[in-house]
């Protein structure tokens, strides 16, 4: 239906320039660069003769100068078809960069600043008797904490995420399957402080427990549990399903068939999945804000006692709101920053490596 | 729509790959192997749905806890008093300060998620394309505690520029009014919301153009449209649903986003008409500020729970509201391809 559309708009719109040659009058190729930088130099200098402080408004004047030279300039020289053509692409451009230089300056901060105190001390000792003011202290028992808490979480959350993944690719179809993979949508949906909340109002005012490492955990394996389902259903699905007969043809028992013939074809990408879950549970700070509790002091047992967590580090460190806090503030943040970057590097590494070999 | 398949598509809908396998080996579940495998399965499966109803059954309860023993109205009460002895609290400010800060987030972040979008599918050299995607797949994962420090040591006293030039120009609409101070306040809680989604909605705005069909595309181009023609007319009619779908999911994180609010906004229970100067709160930020005082005694912390269960609710309902968009997108891209 679209295509009438299509076929029309070119022809109407262009009667002048056949006129005189074939080839309408186009802007040089190094048109966009330039007049970029021609942008960000006015912008500049709009900003220093101003007096403008904030170099956020220096940018922003000079995008849209970009955007409106590049118009204007191809409004003279293309027509107003390519204009409006090179205004897109301006605007998209600037949408871009608009993007990248908070999220570059995210990186960069995180670097510069953690790199201050990071270091062998910063991650061997934890903050007990460290006065708030006072340099020094490290993060090694909120490393401590992050590591328990999650590997108990993903000891919850990924057998349970792998079976319903299994029970909704292999066995499902009927309305509990159904039903199952809605919720699954809904549960991905929930905020982490909610999580966080049940489990408060589950664990800790109904059943009485104190807060400890593994209330914590049950908050994060719900928010990891959608996300294993997720991720394994799509890659069990990508099983062909010829390997399925073939194995259920010689006789093989379905859950033998299952075990040996789908899961190992398809387990690069389920560790994939489940290390990318590993890698944003990591970063949950709300549930161990309830759960948890935090603490200055180094506690190895999760199921017991108040534990201290990397992303809940950081948040204490900033609300303590002095010099030496944010430098340790930032070098928790860089380390849970290189922390889930590795995570996902080595996940992607896996899913490359153990990419589709029948794709070949 | 999909008239001109109609003898092929009737009653045998492509099966998937999975009903087929199981069909096959239905009759013979009699191995113990089998049952005790497919009883787990199906059992681990229930467990997700238990979860689920004792999550919406807790926070019900312990909410209903709460708002038996309130003394203010729970809807309309500007005050936040639960562990007083009559208890007095009201989500007002805190439903305002969500819908406000999300709406800026959107309002930011979705024009510019799609233009990024645009510029990795369409616009971006080759080569370029493929790093950008997957540093744009990174981003997503970093943790929103690392925004929220960002967002309070960095870009905190980098707005407070613009807001005093947003102030000079625009006071007269009076929302866009700004005394001076550190601006933490809910717009800087927007604009940081916004560039914390931005990852992914256009993550899945990529996807969808992605798909968008080729040959209209190249049929477009071949009768001279230019790029931005071709973009009108074939990607965003086909990616509109996805747009909407890929902003709901953005919205839903942003509604219950904690930490990143908790850290940069200053909270206070009243209701600005200025949005660039400090006060308000979130749900989840309110949750957050006032969980360690309300540990103490009282019902504080049911009332935070009762807040809590309006969040779940909501997220919910937008969720839900993204799924619907998207399953129905599907039929239609199927009845296309």
């Amino acid at each position: 239906m679209t295509d009438v559309v299509l076929d029309k708009a070119p022809v109407n719109d262009t009667p002048p320039p056949p006129s005189s040659t074939l080839r309408q009058p186009r802007l040089p190729r190094w048109a966009p660069l330039g007049i970029g930088a021609l942008s960000a130099a006015l912008g500049s200098g709009v900003g220093l003769v101003a007096g403008l402080e904030s170099r956020i408004q220096w940018g922003l004047i000079a995008a849209l100068l970009y955007v409106v030279i590049n118009y204007t300039l191809a409004t003279l020289v293309e027509g107003s078809r390519q204009a409006k053509d090179r205004l897109a692409t301006s605007v998209v451009w600037v949408c871009f960069l608009a993007a990248v230089v908070p999220l570059v300056s995210l990186i960069w901060e995180t670097v510069v600043r953690g790199s201050k105190v990071m270091g062998v001390d910063f991650l061997t000792h934890s903050m007990n008797g460290v006065i708030t003011l006072q340099e020094g202290g490290g993060a090694y028992h909120a490393l401590i904490g992050t590591v328990e808490q999650v590997a108990i979480a993903s000891i919850i959350a990924a057998p349970l995420g792998l079976l319903t993944a299994i029970y909704l690719v292999e066995y499902g179809g009927g309305k509990l399957a159904k039903a199952v993979t809605f919720f699954v949508d809904v549960m991905t949906g929930i905020p982490s402080i909610v999580a966080g909340l049940f489990v408060l109002a589950f664990w800790i005012l109904y059943l009485g427990f104190d807060y400890s490492g593994f209330a914590g955990a049950m908050a994060l394996a719900i928010l990891m549990l959608p996300i294993v389902v997720r991720s394994t259903e799509e890659m069990l699905k990508l099983v062909p399903n010829e390997l399925r007969e073939a194995s259920l043809a010689l006789g093989v028992p379905k859950w033998l068939t299952i075990l040996r013939v789908v899961l190992p074809t398809a387990i690069g990408g389920i560790t994939t999945g489940i290390m990318l879950a590993i890698a944003r549970i990591a970063g949950e700070t709300a549930p161990i804000l309830l759960l948890v509790f935090g603490s200055p002091s180094i506690n190895n047992n999760p199921m017991e006692g108040a534990q201290s967590s990397l992303p809940y580090y950081v948040y204490e460190q900033w609300k303590l709101g002095n010099t030496a806090s944010f430098d340790r503030a930032w070098a928790a943040a860089l380390l849970l920053i290189i922390f889930v970057m590795v995570l996902n590097l080595v996940a992607r590494a896996i899913a490359s490596w153990k990419a589709p070999k029948s794709g070949r | 729509m999909s008239t001109d398949t109609a003898p092929a598509s009737p009653p045998p809908p492509p099966p998937s790959p999975s009903k087929s396998a199981g069909s096959i080996s239905s009759g013979q579940d009699t191995r113990p192997g089998d049952r005790v495998f497919a009883g787990l399965a199906r059992g681990s499966g229930i467990i997700l749905l238990v979860v689920m109803a004792a999550i919406a059954a807790f926070l019900a309860w312990q909410a209903t806890t709460a708002l038996t023993e309130n003394e203010g109205n729970f809807l309309t009460t500007f005050e936040w008093d639960a562990n007083a002895d009559p208890p007095v609290f009201g989500i007002a400010v805190l439903a305002f300060g969500t819908i406000v800060s999300s709406v800026i987030a959107m309002v930011i972040a979705v024009p510019i998620a799609v233009g990024i979008a645009l510029f990795i599918s369409h616009y971006a050299p080759r080569k370029l394309a493929a790093p950008l995607a997957w540093a744009v797949d990174l981003l997503a994962a970093v943790p929103s505690i690392v925004y929220g420090l960002w967002g309070a040591l960095f870009l905190v006293p980098h707005v407070t520029g613009l807001y005093e030039w947003m102030d000079d120009y625009f006071a007269w609409t009076g929302i866009l009014e700004y005394n001076g101070g550190a601006a933490r306040s809910l717009f800087t809680v927007g604009i940081l919301l916004a560039i914390m989604i931005l990852p992914i909605v256009s993550n899945v705005c990529r996807e969808v153009f992605k798909q968008s069909p080729k040959m209209q595309e190249e049929a477009a181009l071949a009768l001279g449209a230019t790029r931005w023609e071709v973009i009108k007319m074939s990607v965003l009619p086909f990616g509109r649903s996805g747009i909407i779908s890929a902003s709901m999911l953005g919205l839903g994180r942003a509604l219950g986003e904690t930490m990143a609010v908790a850290t940069v906004l200053s909270p206070s229970f009243l209701i600005e008409p200025s949005l660039l100067d400090p006060g308000g709160g979130t749900f989840a930020q309110n949750i957050a500020a006032s969980f360690k005082e309300a540990s103490a005694a009282g019902i504080g912390r049911e009332a935070l729970i009762a807040s809590g269960l309006v969040l779940f609710v909501i997220t919910l309902l937008v969720n839900g509201l993204a799924r619907l968009i998207i399953a129905r997108r599907k039929e239609y891209s199927g009845a296309n391809a």
